[in-house]
């Protein structure tokens, strides 16, 4: 079942310059938070500081703590594999492997982490092609090149192979900033489903996408030009946008600046 | 305000786009034409003798003036050379690109093997086989063998495969490996099972045009796999022939019979290339799971 995520002192760094600094938040198992703030402010950085995908980078580094009930994401000998197998990842644009058919993408967590039966990766690939809203549009063309797929099935797709893994927790940067109207309708009421068995954090410059999907929102902005990112404040969702507690937010979100 | 109308596209810029045309054009038979003469000569003059008997017979017992003779044994060395230089050189090959790419980012020791890549790229075939000579034959003893001509020839392929190899991962985009890290899979399995198969297509033409620049290579092998005129299967042991040396060897025999052998055996070369090639891309396109576009 999901889990608590608890933030503290968070500094993430690329190279000498320092992206983001203390922060510290605590997610609740089975929410939806989205992080809003204007470009630049580290929004992405810190998401994948959540995961251990930062450290990817080269000169990538990270300070501070990520609990993950409980126990220290960053801790001595925690191995980042492990931990994005448990906090999965869905990225700004579609990715799917362009090698891989549909059935391929979907099972590919499952199949490039070792041996598992045929019947239980066909049985797994349906529930999360069900699970992402695109089991009914490509069950005939399973076979068939992900690649091969409008951008909004592909991101449906990105979503069904992160899923596939079966992680607490699902982080999503701007998963609909490439897709039209209709298509991001269906992913979010796709999350509304998820939040049921996963853990949800979506970065989004879609303010009406915020209040409509997320129980709480984190707004996030920059301490001054060239200085790192920082949360300026996080509350409800429902407060954030009516009842801001801090000046620069209500600017932001009422758009009188970024 | 200026108002805006559709102009026509004015005589001089029909004019300079028509000259242009013309020049692409006449650059491109130019390009052409030495390929085109080529294929034409090699067939026209190769044919003659392009039958079972050559296919299937060497050289043995066949006096200066006789006819008939075959490049059996020639055709049975090359492919064993280039199997066992391929053997040597593709894996290594192979792996220092990854390297390169995957691990090295720019470091020194990366930045090191980048420039004696380049290095080798420079170098001269004859000195491969020189090299292998003074190595090989006269300082370890080794007897002239097809395996050391594969040795001079896998010099040669080596920094062919390092650096297409190269460029291949290098347009895998970053975004795919990110996506298989994402799903918890370890760096080395997304290498193996995400990057290479993404770039494969790619990876395995630039190995073929590797095999095709040695499998015509004649200096190296004089120096390594001598010559012979009689079928030798063992790569290992003993002087072997090689398709590149027989036609040499043919071609500077004084008579028109040997020089006919001699566009024969180029045209089997060619075509034993040509048919590498095929083989290679049937693979890659079998080998690609998603290929039901
Ligand atoms: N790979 C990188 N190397 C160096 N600096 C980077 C890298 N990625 C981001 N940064 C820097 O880190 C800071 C935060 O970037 P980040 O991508 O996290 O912003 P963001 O809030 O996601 O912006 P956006 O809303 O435009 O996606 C920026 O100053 C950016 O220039
Ligand atoms: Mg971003």
């Amino acid at each position: 079942m999901s889990q608590q995520i608890q933030v503290s002192g968070l500094d993430a760094y690329y190279g000498r310059h320092k992206a983001i600094e203390d922060i510290s938040m605590t997610i609740e198992p089975n929410t939806i938070t989205a992080f809003i703030g204007p470009s630049g402010c580290g929004k992405s950085t810190f998401l994948r500081t959540l995961n251990r995908m930062h450290e990817v980078i080269p000169g990538a580094r990270v300070e501070g703590k990520v609990l993950l009930d409980g126990e220290d994401l960053y801790g001595p000998g925690v191995e980042p594999v492990s931990v994005r197998r448990m906090i999965g990842m869905v990225f700004q644009r579609p990715n799917p492997f362009p090698t891989m058919s549909i059935y391929e993408n979907v099972a590919a967590g499952l199949r490039l982490n070792g041996r598992r039966s045929k019947s239980e990766v066909d049985g797994i690939v349906e529930t999360s092609l069900k699970g992402a809203n695109l089991w009914n549009e490509v069950k005939d063309r399973l076979g068939k090149p992900g690649a091969g797929l409008s951008g909004g099935q592909q991101q449906r797709l990105c979503i069904a192979r992160a899923i596939a893994v079966r992680p607490e927790v699902l982080l999503m940067d701007e998963p609909c900033s490439a897709l039209d109207p209709i298509s991001t309708l269906a992913i979010e009421d796709l999350m509304a489903e998820l939040k049921s068995q996963f853990t949800i954090i979506i970065v989004t410059h879609n303010m009406q996408q915020a209040a409509r999907v997320s129980d709480r929102t984190a707004f996030f902005n920059l301490a001054g030009q060239g200085q790192p990112g920082r949360v300026i404040e996080m509350d409800e969702t429902s407060r954030i946008f009516t009842n801001p507690s801090q000046k620069a937010t209500e600017d932001y979100i009422t758009g009188r600046f970024g | 305000m200026t108002t805006h109308t559709v102009q026509r596209v004015s005589t001089g810029r029909r004019l300079k786009d028509r000259l242009v045309q013309t020049l692409v054009y006449l650059a491109f038979a130019v390009a052409v034409i030495p390929l085109i003469s080529v294929l034409w000569l090699v067939i026209k003059n190769g044919l003659a003798r392009f039958d079972l008997d050559f296919l299937t017979h060497s050289m043995r017992g066949i006096g200066a003036r006789d006819i008939g003779g075959g490049a059996y044994h020639a055709i049975l060395g090359t492919l064993e050379q280039v199997l066992l230089a391929s053997l040597i050189s593709v894996p290594i090959g192979l792996l220092t690109a990854i390297y390169l790419v995957e691990y090295g980012r720019g470091g020194r020791l990366s930045r090191a093997i980048s420039f004696f890549v380049d290095v080798m790229t420079g170098i001269p075939s004859v000195v491969a086989g020189l090299f292998v000579l003074a190595f090989w034959v006269l300082a370890l003893g080794m007897p002239f063998s097809g395996f050391a001509g594969a040795l001079a020839l896998s010099i040669l392929m080596m920094p062919t495969v390092v650096r297409s190899t190269e460029e291949m991962l290098l347009l895998v985009p970053g975004d795919l490996r990110e996506a298989s890290y994402a799903l918890g899979v370890p760096k080395w399995r997304t290498i193996v099972k995400v990057v290479l198969p993404t770039a494969l297509t790619g990876i395995v033409t630039g190995v073929m045009l590797a095999i095709a620049r040695v499998a015509g290579e004649t200096a190296p092998l004089m120096l390594t796999v001598f010559f012979t005129d009689s079928i030798n299967s063992d790569p290992f042991n003993g002087p072997q022939m090689g398709l590149p040396l027989y036609v040499f060897d043919q071609a500077r025999r004084p008579t028109d019979i040997a020089v006919d052998r001699a566009w024969t055996g180029a045209l089997t070369l060619i075509l034993i290339v040509m048919l590498l090639n095929l083989v290679a891309r049937l693979i890659a396109w079998w080998r690609s799971p998603a290929r039901g576009r």
